[in-house]
């Protein structure tokens, strides 16, 4: 079709079009994973996530990657999903997340992942709040301003299974998690779901209720850090690196000495509040301060049941994908060789070796 | 003179030109997405040219699950009942404001460096103050494109206004006109053909302010999808929305101009 288009004096063009074709042909291919030394970590603001930012402040992660000559950059964006998306995309070799986001973004893109750090579950700091009452059940018709699709969308969905209600008993307002604050201000929006620190900046007004919390469905929501399954393969030293500086900002963090109560004002500050404050959106994280801690929730019974859930109300949205037959379309592995799922499509695994190492102080 | 800058391209030629940048892009995506999806077939960032049309068959032409409604219909109508409410209500003010500040000093004395001022305002910095007065509907989102554009249409009708010779408004008034049929006769007919290059220059952030609008508070609408299914991070469905509000911008700007052309010959568009 080109050449008939183009007269003799624009053969320079074709010719010019088929070289950058080429080229970009070539330097398109995706590169397998490797072994390698620089590694790219991606963390976003919250409260479960702040110590990364301190252990990369500290010199804690840039210590554990000279232990195992390697580097490992650790950087911070500001939008979450965006962080999830660059991973997927191969930007990143890991990405903080949480379990839902972890299952439906990377793992139904393909990308192979690894939960390398349980790192704490949802305890409280995530909530459903009405304005004009205090039972669950006068959610019934209400608008709720949420962000669609996101983890206060499946805390909503959990909800309304408790009170014996469905989705389609509210119409589900998609509002930016970085407005709801000021939209909640607003007379027309009565039911919210958010976490902190929104959601606690939402409960200082008079006149608002936390009818449902994450306390009520405990260790469903769980935070994560997430890494490339083929990346940490290759490259067992980064997984080594990252579960060991994780480990030791904890044990410095959890102190209530002077380094400790200095660790967590940092974190403070970088998540824009106090000590007090974040010592209270730390009350309700339920952080695995220990290894050990960590190796029982992943070997619990309850996770891949927690992950079942997770799937199913995935695939009810729509997230697995269109590829997806069923909510058994994903394979999820466990510890101790438990597979849930495709086993044909292992996608997202929940890995306690390096926790384990860390726990039996191998590291 | 055989130099560069005399030389014309044929009709054909200049087609081909224009075709070129597509053309390349085109293939660029597609042998960036085949090296990608060869490397792992579920990638979402660059899917295939069949997974756009399939998503869009979902999307266009199968009813949805949960309300039965063809969604990109309904974003459709939805996004473009608030531009056109905006952009409308916005070429209004603008033309209003901009006539009467343009052709009366003494108003133009008390309001126009506060209209300015206005203009300068980025809309985006006081959401929260528009969302408490005027809620989270429809409502604040029309609002949101009129507070973004019209005062900006405002100004350049105001300037086009203060172009006008001194003679014509003077020659009118020696033809008995008063403040009224000066405005009616001589500022409104040469003001009109400017306010649609106005409106077609504002258009662009129109769709700005209209997707940013969807994105913070919204149950429908074309930016509501597109900041939706970037959840799951869905390239086959925002690429083809990314270009169907290409194609309605564009048409629109030809529309516009086109109808420019129709309704005052006597002043012509620019292109």
């Amino acid at each position: 079709m080109l050449d008939t288009l183009v007269n003799r004096r624009h053969r320079g063009f074709t010719l010019l079009l088929l070289c950058a074709l080429a080229t970009l042909l070539v330097s398109g291919s995706a590169s397998a994973a490797e072994a390698k030394k620089k590694f790219k970590v991606a963390w976003t603001i919250y409260a479960g996530w702040m110590p990364w930012d301190y252990g990369e402040n500290s010199g804690i992660v840039k210590k554990w990657a000279d232990k195992y000559g390697i580097e490992i950059e650790v950087v911070q964006l500001n939008d979450y999903v965006e962080s999830i998306n660059q991973y997927t995309a191969g930007g990143f070799d890991g990405c903080v997340m949480t379990n839902m986001d972890a299952l439906t973004i990377p793992a139904a893109g393909g990308v192979d992942s690894t939960a390398l750090i349980v790192g704490d579950f949802s305890n409280g700091n995530d909530g459903v709040i009405l304005k004009k009452a205090d039972k669950l059940e006068a959610i019934k018709g209400q608008s709720v301003n949420l962000v669609e699709l996101s983890v206060s969308h499946y805390l909503l969905a959990r909800g309304l299974e408790s009170a014996g209600l469905a989705e389609k008993d509210v119409t589900v307002v998609n509002t930016s998690d970085a407005d709801i604050v000021s939209a909640a201000a607003t007379d027309d929006v009565t039911a919210i779901v958010t976490w902190n620190p929104q959601l606690g900046e939402i409960l200082k007004t008079p006149g608002t209720h936390k009818v449902f919390d994450s306390s009520q469905i405990p260790g469903e929501i769980i935070d994560l850090m997430v890494v490339n399954t083929a990346t940490l393969a290759a490259n067992p030293d980064f997984g080594k690196a990252l579960v060991g500086a994780w480990y030791e900002i904890l044990a410095v963090m959890q102190k209530d000495d002077d380094a400790g109560k200095a660790a967590r004002s940092a974190m403070a500050k970088a998540s824009g509040t106090d000590l007090a404050g974040y010592d209270s959106q730390l009350k309700t994280t339920r952080m695995f301060w220990t290894p050990a801690d960590a190796v029982a929730f992943t070997q619990s019974a309850d996770l891949p049941k927690t992950m079942a859930h997770v799937a199913k109300f995935s695939f009810a949205h729509g997230l697995l994908g269109e590829g997806a037959g069923s909510a058994e379309f994903i394979g999820m592995g466990f510890p101790g060789g438990v597979v849930s799922g495709d086993k044909g499509n292992l996608k997202l695994r929940f890995d306690d070796t390096y926790m384990k190492m860390a726990a039996d102080q191998k590291l | 003179m055989k130099r560069l800058i005399n030389l014309q391209p044929s009709r054909l030629s200049a087609m081909m030109l224009a075709l070129l940048p597509f053309v390349l892009v085109f293939f660029a995506y597609v042998a960036t997405s085949n090296a990608r999806l060869e490397a792992n077939p579920n990638d979402k960032l660059l899917p295939a040219m069949t997974s756009f049309g399939e998503a869009m068959e979902r999307m266009a032409l199968t009813p949805s699950k949960r309300s039965g409604e063809l969604l990109f219909w309904r974003d459709s109508a939805s996004s473009l009942r608030r531009l056109a409410t905006g952009v409308g209500v916005s070429a209004v003010l603008g033309l209003v404001i901009g006539v009467t500040l343009g052709a009366l000093p003494l108003l133009a004395a008390g309001l126009s460096p506060f209209v300015a001022s206005l203009s300068l305002i980025p809309p985006m910095a006081i959401l929260p103050i528009l969302f408490i007065v005027f809620g989270l509907g429809e409502l604040s989102k029309v609002v949101l494109i009129v507070f973004g554009i019209a005062p900006v249409i405002a100004r350049d009708i105001q300037g086009r206004v203060r172009e006008i010779p001194r003679q014509l408004i003077v020659k009118a008034q020696t033809l008995g006109a008063n403040t009224w049929v000066v405005i009616l006769r001589v500022v409104l007919p040469l003001a009109l053909p400017r306010l649609i290059d106005a409106v077609r220059l504002t258009l662009g952030s129109a769709w700005l302010f209209l997707i940013a609008a969807e994105a913070i508070a919204a149950t429908d609408g074309l930016g509501y999808r597109i900041f939706l299914v970037r959840r799951y991070l869905a390239m086959d469905v925002i690429l083809p929305y990314v270009l169907w509000i290409t194609l309605l911008a564009y048409a629109m700007d030809r529309g516009l101009r086109l109808l420019g052309r129709r309704l005052f010959p006597w002043q012509a568009v620019s292109a």
